[in-house]
């Protein structure tokens, strides 16, 4: 058989399994962290099991295992698909999948025994450092590569995107890690000071733009318009966003680390950047939510379009809700405290989780060669627990946020501080549950996903899909 | 010349390439290609039959 006759969707298949199963995994582990801050005794007196350990092996299994392997298996199915062309280098693709795999059990192992960087979502030590810089160089060779031979003259604008994400995230890994290695689980960061402060953060928030944002408007951009069944709602506004957002998150780091030894114009710089980030987030939401217009009953029947939809939403919220806390009045009340960690997650549970649980939804079927999942029900259950959780979550950590904040600065007549540190820790304990019973409520919801997807794949035996002739 | 004056022509340069970028995107001799390009996501798999996937 030509194999170049027909996609390359086998490791579209296994990126899209292993999303479903490292999303419950990390997770799970989101959930024992959160147990632990209200009841500490469950880290059981063990280090591998401390909050300081566990917390990096979150982060890293949900936005670099989950989102990473949704941003693999979407990126590779929608370029061959608008490029009508096979994907390039099979055995590197295969080789992408297995070594990403490796990267992740390797973090799976080193983060629990407290091998760390430090660096928050670059905890990973050197040698695995170097394995992801191979693997990322080896993605963006087979993506690039399938462009180079696509037989469609137009770039497609979720290919912008995707592509944006594979060349920024390479940069600002490779840069961000440059490490002097004296063991083979012991570096020292070549940068000092207030410029690693900045090196980190212009890595850590661009891993939210590029990583957490471009690349999943990438996958926006293709399953929003094939779910709705309607073509992208301005494709000339989706230039404009596209040039826009990439060309203003790079300069909006400086504000994870306002007032510190940062000088203040660099401060300011990341703010103003910040905020101006409005104009292309937005810009981008409205023009996935028109992308429904003409199909709004949809929303009543189809818990797909229900999932990008809310997920939207999510999204202008967050990206509403990021520049705002950026201006360095409202910052001074909302750093170091929960409603970061409330803002994060309603774009992550939100905005990337729902983005990817429908884009996940929506591709499966069309993997195996079947007209839908198999319970539509169970998609909805999920829509409800996953919105629920968003919120439990999102409201707890506002109030215990804003609450946090507004102790934290109390000051008496006489200039003494008026709440004690663990009065304030005592005031955030109920909102600690309402937290951990949101999070349960959205992890209920993707172990049924995982039912729902292993009753749709299993005994079935996919078919080839032909590639499409030249446009 | 100072840093000073190449950083206002860059910004100005910037400035310029984004009103281009719009004009460009807004351009009528552009509508044909985005509007194709925009339904691109709509196109169906087409899964090959037993003969197909003999034949190739």
């Amino acid at each position: 058989m030509d194999t170049t006759a027909s996609y390359n969707d086998k490791v579209v298949r296994q990126f899209a399994i292993m999303t479903v199963i490292w999303g419950i995994v990390g997770m799970l582990v989101g959930l024992i962290i959160a147990a632990q801050l209200m009841w500490p005794a469950l880290n059981f007196d063990l280090p591998y099991l401390t909050f300081s350990r566990l917390r990096p092996l979150h982060t890293n299994a949900v936005i670099f295992a989950f989102g990473g392997c949704a941003l693999f298996g979407t990126s590779y199915y929608v370029v061959q698909r608008t490029c009508h062309a096979r994907l390039a280098f099979g055995k590197l693709a295969a080789f992408t999948f297995w070594g990403w795999q490796l990267i992740i059990v390797l973090a799976a192992i080193t983060l629990p025994l407290g091998i760390t960087q430090s660096k928050e979502y670059a905890e990973l030590e050197w040698p695995i450092d170097l394995l992801i810089a191979v693997v990322w160089v080896a993605y963006a060779i087979v993506f690039f590569g399938t462009i180079y031979q696509r037989r469609i003259k137009h770039i497609y604008v979720a290919n912008w995107f995707y592509g944006a994400f594979i060349i920024t995230v390479a940069v600002l890994h490779i840069f961000n890690n440059l490490a002097i290695p004296v063991t083979l689980t012991k570096s020292y960061q070549i940068y000092t000071g207030v410029i690693d402060a900045m090196m980190q953060w212009w890595y850590g928030h661009n891993a939210v733009g590029f990583f957490l944002t471009a690349g999943f408007l990438g996958m926006m951009y293709y399953f929003v318009p094939k779910q709705a069944g309607r073509p992208v709602y301005s494709y000339r506004l989706s230039v404009v966003h596209f040039w826009s957002l990439i060309a203003v998150y790079m300069w909006a780091g400086p504000h994870h680390l306002h007032y510190t030894s940062l000088p203040d114009w660099a401060q300011t710089l990341g703010m103003v950047f910040s905020i101006i980030l409005l104009a292309p987030s937005w810009g981008g939401m409205i023009n996935g939510i028109m992308t429904l217009s003409g199909a709004w009953h949809k929303l009543r029947s189809d818990p797909i379009i229900k999932f990008m939809i809310v997920g939207l939403s999510f999204y202008g919220m967050s990206t509403f809700e990021g520049p705002m806390m950026s201006i360095k009045t409202v910052n001074a009340l909302s750093h170091y405290t929960e409603w970061t960690i409330g803002h994060v997650h309603s774009g992550a549970l939100g905005w990337v989780g729902m983005m990817t649980i429908g884009s996940i939804y929506c591709l499966l079927p069309r993997l195996y060669n079947k007209d839908s999942m198999y319970s539509t029900k169970l998609i909805d259950f999920h829509f409800w627990t996953a919105t629920i959780g968003v919120v439990l979550y999102a409201v707890s950590m506002w109030v215990a946020g804003i609450g946090e904040g507004l102790m934290s600065r109390a000051v008496n007549a006489d200039g003494t501080l008026t709440y004690a540190f663990i009065e304030i820790l005592a005031s955030k304990y109920p909102y600690y549950g309402m937290r951990l019973l949101g999070g349960l409520v959205y992890f209920v919801g993707m172990v049924v996903m995982a039912y729902n997807v292993y009753k749709t794949v299993a005994k079935e035996k996919p078919v080839p899909v032909a590639v499409m002739d030249p446009a | 010349m100072d840093i000073n004056d190449i950083r206002g022509l860059l910004t100005a340069l910037l400035l310029f390439s984004f009103v281009g970028l719009w004009i460009w995107a807004w351009s009528s001799r552009r509508k044909a290609e985005f509007e194709a390009s925009a339904a691109l996501p709509l196109e169906e798999d087409h899964y090959m039959t037993n003969s197909e996937q003999e034949n190739n």
